[in-house]
């Protein structure tokens, strides 16, 4: 949940990366820290095993400049995918405000999207949310790998899967190449903000 | 969702945390939502952490430690203290929301800062409960 602060004149938000495990969240928060380092003053926080693997969270603090007066400090997270985390990944949503779900194109995993996002559907239920009702983004990521002749799931096929109900923006992208990364971040940044002017009112 | 303090209640909750406890040396203190929000922070004007980076991780932290307390059939643990060689954090609960942290080093006993959190605490919580939090 966003805390408004009149004082400082300053929100924190907070934006969490969600999905199956091995989707790319990790990768696109990294893709986010290198391509804005010079705007980026803090390291980035990573809790993960030695296998790379997101054991706990990754942690990214994002300032994104003024609106409508107030600083806007967004705090980006992922979450660890890997289903025997469910207990970690639990306590990342705590008080989140807007969710990326960053989805495997790969055939193999397309089980896997579907149950990660029955999961999410859950976990913001266990926190009285509804994944209705926050703003959400999905990305279809790793479509890089099409070139190398791997089969992906069909963009319908992941609409289908994932969107029919959600009807929400959609950004095939690449996390390793840096493709629609931004623009992702962009679209959940500026529907979690709108969402939260909307309630100031 | 999001929710705001009035300014009143922030400068009342920075005049508690400095008084209580900048005052008697500690390093830095600052108090967060478990969501890992900032609400009020002080510190001696000596170092500068990243807090934002501490804040999201005390909050995970205290988030794993009570998960742990609730399988082991505890309902929390009423002592959560790091110690380093020179400087030790010390994480208080002020009510299901809310988490005051301590960064102190080691001129400090652990006992008078215990006592002076406690007040702090204490204090801060009377404000938090003035408002109602959504
Ligand atoms: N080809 C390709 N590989 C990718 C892409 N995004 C991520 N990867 C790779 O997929 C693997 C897993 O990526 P991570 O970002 O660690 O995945 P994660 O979702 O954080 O995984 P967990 O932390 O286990 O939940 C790594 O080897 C990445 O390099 C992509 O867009 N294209
Ligand atoms: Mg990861």
């Amino acid at each position: 949940m966003a805390f408004v602060n009149p004082k400082k004149k300053e929100v924190q938000v907070k934006i969490v990366y969600y999905g199956p495990g091995r989707g790319g969240k990790t990768t696109n928060l990294e893709y986010i820290y290198k391509k804005f380092s010079a705007r980026i003053k803090t390291e980035m926080v990573t809790i993960k095993t030695h296998g790379d693997r997101t054991l706990f969270f990754d942690f990214l603090p994002f300032d994104i400049g003024k609106v409508n007066g107030y600083d806007i400090k967004v705090q980006l997270y992922t979450v660890p995918g890997q289903v025997k985390y469910n207990a970690t990944r639990r306590l990342v949503l705590r008080g989140v405000d807007g969710i990326v779900f960053v989805a495997d194109s790969m055939m193999v995993r397309r089980e896997k999207n579907i149950l990660s996002i029955k999961n999410l559907q859950a976990d913001l239920a266990n926190y009285k949310k509804s994944i209705f009702k926050i703003p959400i983004v999905l990305q279809f990521n790793k479509v890089d790998l099409a070139e190398q002749g791997i089969p992906l799931t069909p963009v319908e096929t992941l609409e289908k899967d994932l969107n029919s109900q959600l009807k929400t923006s959609a950004f095939k992208a690449s996390a390793l190449k840096g493709t629609n990364v931004v623009q992702t971040m962009k679209k959940i940044i500026s529907m979690t903000i709108s969402t939260i002017v909307k309630e100031l009112k | 969702m999001s929710y705001t303090l009035g300014q009143e209640q922030l400068d009342r909750m920075e005049d508690i945390l400095q008084q209580n406890l900048v005052d008697i040396g500690v390093r830095c203190v600052f108090l967060i939502d478990m969501a890992g929000n900032i609400i009020a922070n002080k510190d001696n004007g000596k170092i500068k952490h990243d807090v934002y980076s501490l804040a999201a991780l005390a909050a995970g932290n205290f988030g794993a430690v009570s998960a742990m307390a609730k399988i082991i059939g505890e309902g929390e643990f009423s002592l959560l203290f790091h110690k380093g060689k020179k400087e030790n954090i010390h994480f208080n609960k002020i009510n299901a929301d809310f988490l005051l942290i301590t960064i102190f080093s080691n001129e400090i006993s652990l006992g008078f800062l215990r006592l002076k959190v406690g007040e702090a605490a204490e204090m801060i919580e009377k404000i938090l409960s003035e408002i109602t939090t959504p």
